[in-house]
């Protein structure tokens, strides 16, 4: 009994993260919960509406157990004693019957013949026979005594108070239910919201943002920090309150019931109270230690699967064995101790439920004796002293939820109120695709990345002609990939300027400048869906005959067809795909739709050199005419460029095609000629 | 799951069995108490009891609380204990395992789904292991022994506990079996939206690139769609549990009292109160019975998902090891030298071979370069010399004795790897130069010193915050892919081995410092065989011998003037990458 609680009662999440400003985060989270407000507040509303009938429900039914206690003892039992004294000296004053004094129990004449009756039954019992000898002997009385003393059980009105329990149950049970919808939409549709405009959000940022933070914690704040304001939300707000409503409940109903019991349950309770609150916080504690151990021992597990290679290359078995032993002592220790904490939680509390009900019944007792209150007080109080003290671990639990949700909404806004790109509605300079020439002019460039005062870019200049074929050389941290950033406007130069065509890049906006060019990366990024999905991407009405023409292009379609679903093959589930077939694939992608411009950015560098010819073949055709950038660790990629750009420390050094730099003796020809040392 | 539970030791077995003789305890305790209610009860109703009689009652039954409580934190401290061994025990039993898999294995299994088994499959255990192991002991125990207290009382309340039981079972298994296959639907979206954010985070610049932001966002809205309507579906069905057993519970209780009431109103003045005792006690074993059958009910909807869990350990524990330890211990006259003979290998379950009859000699202080396009059994075939794989047929030699033949810790001890993708461990630059074990004893400072000078990384080691005590992150992610490379080969020239693998290992570094580097290899190394693996002919176009290599056959071997006049394919790759000025053809 008082098993207060639900089956199956969650340990709890390790909730170490605390807000800034719990109130700050609290407000604003409210405020953007905007369309969902109302149901909300309704559903806050009906979980408050189910609290107050719990609380008048143990009222309702201490006066369903008055009336069945009503029907156990004999009724004017009081009247009785006189009664059989009238009785015995009628019958000891040997007067006829009709002259005998009457005799009266409640309301009914006791008539002569049953008065000898009763004394005869009365003679049977001893002084001190027992209770329920008594009742027995009550059980044989004549007719009259018997409808006088019998107790009497109203079942119509304890029917009557069982409809109306009935009632309260059904109403309490019908606003639980509908509560519980209405935070399942509200919580999630906002969880939906949250994520989508971190999704959108994403697109908005400038790439500097990502240079800046880590993917890992953008994730974190998509999931699992959307997932913790949802479900607590869910969860503890409607808790909080209407559990909050039904401890103030409980407590007042208590004060009304009976001061006595009332102090007497509430001190009984509070001693239980206050040791559960030191083991939730503790254990809280060490949850959250189990779950840094684990993650230690995860990531060392992790670490030594994913390079088994070298473990088992360098003998390190012993190494990472001792480790691992060390970390799966701790989590060992963790494990135990927060499992063993949030074990004897549930124990306590029951015990918490015992003590507060032998409280009542004891000073119960004591009361019912004095006849200060009735046996339905009792009830009425076990029933009390349950409401009170299952909500305060609730109220506990859900405090520390709606903690760590109110950090979750913070950081989740945190990402959503970043600054943004600059807005690109007053460029209306548009370039048509189709009268691109393809000059492109950099003109004394200066770059630094934000919040950093290093130049990256110092005073880049330079010029390139339509269709030609332009390498970028040096060393790594050069500005190579910088270069190619400002090109595109994934960032703003700070001075200078870079035209196409004879029009500055500030005067159109990103998406004008991206569709002018294909640009296929080092990293080969691919995505989970099908080979087709892959190549073609976003553009539309892409025939799969294209899609083939292109593979073939790029020395695909021989692995295509190997493939059993050819097109259809999904690359989530494939791990068969080389490196070098991964990075064909991108460059497939970049060749699906003709653009002005081309950038290679190391496209090539995970490709063996003579699959590199075949695609540099098929390039060259492609870019007839095409401006084309080229950045390449090889040596050989570049040779036949029409310009070599030597980059070093964000300026170029040297210019010229192969042969002249060759010839010129500088930076690029002796990178070329280390090449053939020993 | 129960041949997991083999994992448990004699000691942790007997303290088990001492935590469900508590239990049992904890139950008979709890169950007595409802007795001493009822004596109460009684005692209340009844005139002229004795305070006394009263007082000794609730203290008797505050005893027992006591001592259920008593028993109940013994309980939880076994069950913790024995609990938190058992997923110490099989953790480290799979670690070890995996350890012991070869390659093939570990590629069948994939690395990731085996950190899954290791982690949060054992974790799944653990929960099934401390929740349902004290459950599955305590609720049927509770429910029978319940149901006996009550079970010679009215038949009418009987009946009334009953119905609400079956009632009350019905309703949790039929949301369980309509939401549970949807959790796991719901784990997969959001593994999906993960993914799909991951995706469109690293491929930031591509997706800008493509104007593929709206693509990007459809894609991502319509999971997100599809995950907001299962979880709306998943938490509205599951909103009917929670009022229904309530309604259960306190409808139950009411059915008791008007049946009470009813009973009490047909029985005679003496059989009352004890009918009315009767209620009281009755009602709450009835929660008790209802409250046991609904514990076993969620242990059993726990169960499967457990039970997938420990099906996927076990198929790591059983998996049976196909590299096989020799005996031999590495004592031999010959020192450095590497040979195939008429090796060929494919996968245990491939059809066709990734090599086919490669022959070749490394001697000692030799140069062997392998050479060939994107999957043409480059890495597979030195893959063979440390054993990650067993040939499929013919023999590799190292020193004159089979390979199969050592011990593979003394074997390994022979040998210097560098795998293709350099392999950084959580710790610092002297912790991963100075890693495992050469078996001649602990590297110095001095040698590890002495070998990131000769792998080209001294002047970026030393220039980092702490030098050799420099924090390096896992994976290496806090330093660039030409650094961790040069430290991967610092680490293979620290342990000062008979023989060098570089298995594509230059890639990352640019010409100057691969010159550089090979260089003071040859240098430092001198008597040392070195087998390299490499794309760049700039790589290996001195080596003292040269294997081309194209799908799985040797199609050329000599030095590189040979190959350049008698082999057609090295000349493709040649001159593919250098002119034939610059080749001295």
């Amino acid at each position: 009994m008082f098993n207060g609680g639900g089956p199956g009662r969650r340990g709890g999440r390790p909730e170490d993260a605390k807000s800034k400003d719990f109130g700050k985060a609290m407000r604003r989270l409210f405020g953007e919960l905007k369309g969902l407000r109302v149901a909300v507040i309704f559903a806050v509303l009906l979980a408050t509406g189910g609290s107050i009938l719990s609380i008048v429900a143990p009222d309702k039914l201490s006066d369903l157990t008055d009336e069945i206690t009503a029907g156990l003892k004999p009724r004017n039992i009081e009247q009785l004693e006189p009664a059989i004294g009238v009785m015995a000296a009628n019958i000891a004053s040997g007067l006829p019957q009709d002259s005998w004094v009457e005799v009266k129990i409640g309301e009914s004449l006791i008539p002569a013949d049953e008065q000898v009756e009763a004394m005869q039954i009365m003679g049977e019992l001893g002084e001190d026979s027992s209770q329920d000898e008594k009742y027995a002997a009550f059980e044989k009385m004549p007719k009259t005594i018997r409808a006088a003393i019998e107790p009497r059980l109203d079942l119509d009105a304890v029917y009557k108070l069982a409809i109306i329990l009935t009632a309260l149950y059904l109403t309490s049970a019908l606003f639980m239910l509908l509560e519980g919808v209405l935070m399942a939409d509200a919580s999630n549709k906002f969880a939906k919201d949250l994520r989508g405009r971190i999704s959108r959000k994403i697109n908005r940022l400038p790439l500097s943002y990502f240079d800046h933070n880590q993917t890992g914690d953008i994730l974190s704040r998509v999931t699992n920090d959307v997932d913790t304001v949802a479900t607590s939300m869910s969860q503890s707000l409607s808790t909080l309150i209407s559990e909050s409503m039904l401890l103030v409940g409980a407590v007042v109903m208590m004060f009304l019931t009976n001061v006595t019991m009332a102090v007497t349950a509430i001190l009984a309770s509070a001693l239980g109270m206050f040791s559960m609150m030191l083991i939730l916080k503790k254990s809280q504690k060490y949850f959250s230690m189990r779950q840094r151990e684990l993650g230690r021992l995860n990531s060392h597990i992790e670490e030594v699967y994913s390079g088994l290679l070298v473990v088992k290359a360098y003998n390190g078995k012993r190494e990472s064995d001792k480790k691992f032993d060390k970390l799966n002592r701790a989590v060992y220790e963790a494990n135990r101790k927060s499992q063993f904490l949030s074990g004897i939680m549930h124990p306590v509390m029951g015990f918490v439920g015992n003590l507060g009900y032998v409280a009542v019944c004891i000073a119960g007792a004591l009361l019912v004796m004095n006849n200060s209150i009735s046996f339905g007080v009792i009830v009425a109080f076990i029933t009390y002293v349950r409401l009170f003290t299952s909500p305060l671990s609730r109220i506990a639990q859900s405090m520390s939820s709606l903690q760590s949700a109110a950090a979750a909404s913070e950081r989740v806004f945190e990402f959503i109120d970043e600054t943004e790109m600059t807005d690109q509605k007053a460029l209306t300079t548009r370039i048509d695709k189709a009268d691109i020439k393809g000059d492109i002019v950099f003109d004394h460039v200066r770059f630094g990345y934000d919040d950093s005062d290093k130049i990256v870019i110092k005073d880049f200049c330079a010029e390139a002609k339509a269709g030609q074929k332009i390498a970028i050389v040096g060393p790594t941290g050069a500005g190579k990939t910088t270069l190619v950033n400002l090109l595109m406007k994934f960032y703003d130069i700070k001075d200078g300027d870079i035209r196409i065509d004879g029009v500055s890049t500030k005067d159109m906006t990103r998406e004008d400048i991206h569709s002018m060019f294909t640009m296929v990366l080092q990293d080969t990024w691919m995505f989970d869906g099908t080979l087709r999905e892959n190549i073609v991407y976003n553009r539309k009405n892409v025939s799969d005959k294209r899609v083939m023409e292109i593979c073939k292009t790029v020395g695909l379609s021989h692995f295509v067809k190997t493939l059993s679903k050819g097109l259809d093959t999904d690359l989530s589930e494939n791990d068969s795909i080389s490196a070098g077939q991964k990075q064909l694939l991108t460059i497939a992608r970049g060749m699906v739709e003709d653009a002005p411009f081309l950038i290679l950015d190391e496209a090539t560098s995970n490709v063996d050199t003579r699959t590199e010819e075949l695609v540099q073949a098929a390039m060259d055709k492609l870019t007839e005419g095409r401006t084309s950038f080229i950045i390449a660790h090889r040596l050989s990629t570049i040779r036949n460029a029409d310009l070599i750009l030597v980059m070093n420390e964000g300026d170029i050094i040297e210019s010229g095609n192969h042969n002249e730099l060759i010839k010129k003796g500088g930076f690029y020809a002796e990178l070329y000629n280390s090449q053939f040392a020993l | 799951m129960f041949k997991l539970l083999k994992n448990l030791r004699p000691k942790d077995v007997a303290l088990w069995l001492l935590a469900v003789l508590m239990i049992w305890a904890q139950v008979w305790l709890e169950l007595k108490m409802p007795d001493y209610m009822s004596k109460i009860t009684r005692l209340v109703q009844t005139d002229g009891s004795q305070m006394s009689e009263i007082l000794q009652n609730g203290g008797l039954m505050l005893l027992c609380a006591l001592g259920s409580l008593v028993s109940a934190i013994i309980v939880g401290y076994v069950i913790s204990r024995v609990s938190a061994t058992f997923s110490m025990r099989v953790r480290k039993k799979l670690f070890d395992k995996v350890e012991e898999l070869s390659l093939n294995e570990i590629k069948q299994f994939s690395t990731s789904s085996l950190i899954t088994r290791s982690t949060n499959d054992v974790t799944q255990i653990q929960m099934f292991v401390s929740m349902g192991g004290q459950m599955l002991v305590r609720a049927p125990l509770t429910a029978a022994w319940a149901i006996v207290k009550i079970s010679n009382k009215s038949w009418q309340w009987s009946t009334a506990t009953a119905i609400v039981v079956v009632v009350l079972l019905a309703v949790m298994i039929t949301t369980m079996s309509i939401v549970i296959p949807r959790f796991n639907l719901v784990q997969k979206l959001t593994d999906k939206i993960n993914g799909l954010t991951r995706e469109h985070l690293t491929g930031i610049r591509v997706v800008r690139a493509f104007n593929a932001e709206k693509y990007q966002e459809k894609k991502f809205a319509d999971t997100n769609d599809e995950l907001t309507h299962t979880q709306i579906f998943n938490q509205r069905v599951m909103a009917i549990m929670s009022p229904m057993m309530y309604l259960g519970m306190q409808g139950l209780a009411l059915a008791i009292y008007i049946i009470g009431a009813q009973l009490i109103h047909g029985a005679s003045m003496s059989e009352r109160i004890t009918l009315f005792g009767e209620m009281i006690v009755f009602s709450s074993y009835a929660m008790q019975v209802v409250i046991s059958f609904l514990m076993v009910a969620l242990i059993f909807t726990m169960m499967p998902r457990a039970q997938v869990s420990a099906t996927r350990i076990c198929e790591v524990l059983d998996e049976e090891i196909s590299v096989v330890d020799g005996k031999f211990k590495g004592e031999t006259d010959e020192l450095g030298t590497v040979e195939f003979r008429n090796v060929s290998f494919k996968y245990p379950d491939a059809e066709e071979y990734l090599l086919e009859n490669i022959n070749f000699t490394a001697k000692r202080g030799e140069t062997v370069a392998f050479i060939g396009s994107t999957g043409s059994g480059k890495s597979s075939l030195i893959n063979l010399i440390p054993r990650f794989y067993d040939v499929s047929e013919g023999e590799v030699l190292v020193d004159g004795i089979n390979v199969r033949n050592y011990k593979q810790s003394a074997l390994r001890n022979k040998i210097g790897y560098v795998s293709q993708k350099a392999v950084m461990f959580n710790g610092t630059v002297s912790s991963n130069v100075a890693y495992g074990d050469n078996g001649r004893g602990k590297i110095s400072e001095k040698q590890i010193k002495k070998a990131v000078e000769v792998a080209q990384a001294k002047k970026f080691v030393e220039k980092m915050d702490k030098q050799y005590k420099a924090h390096i992150a896992q994976g290496g992610t806090n330093i660039s892919g030409g650094q961790k490379q040069r430290l991967a080969i610092a680490r293979a020239i620290a342990r000062d081995p008979e023989i060098y693998i570089f298995d594509d290992s230059f890639s990352a570094l640019d010409y100057k410092t691969d010159a550089a580097l090979r260089q003071a290899l040859k240098k430092h190394t001198g008597d040392a065989t070195n087998l390299i693996v490499a794309q760049r002919i700039g790589t290996i176009m001195h080596a003292d011998k040269i294997l081309v290599l194209d799908n799985g056959k040797c199609v050329g071997q000599g030095t590189h003037k040979e190959l350049m006049k008698n082999c057609e394919v090295y000349r493709q790759i040649a001159l593919s990458q250098l002119t034939k000025e610059e080749l001295n053809v």
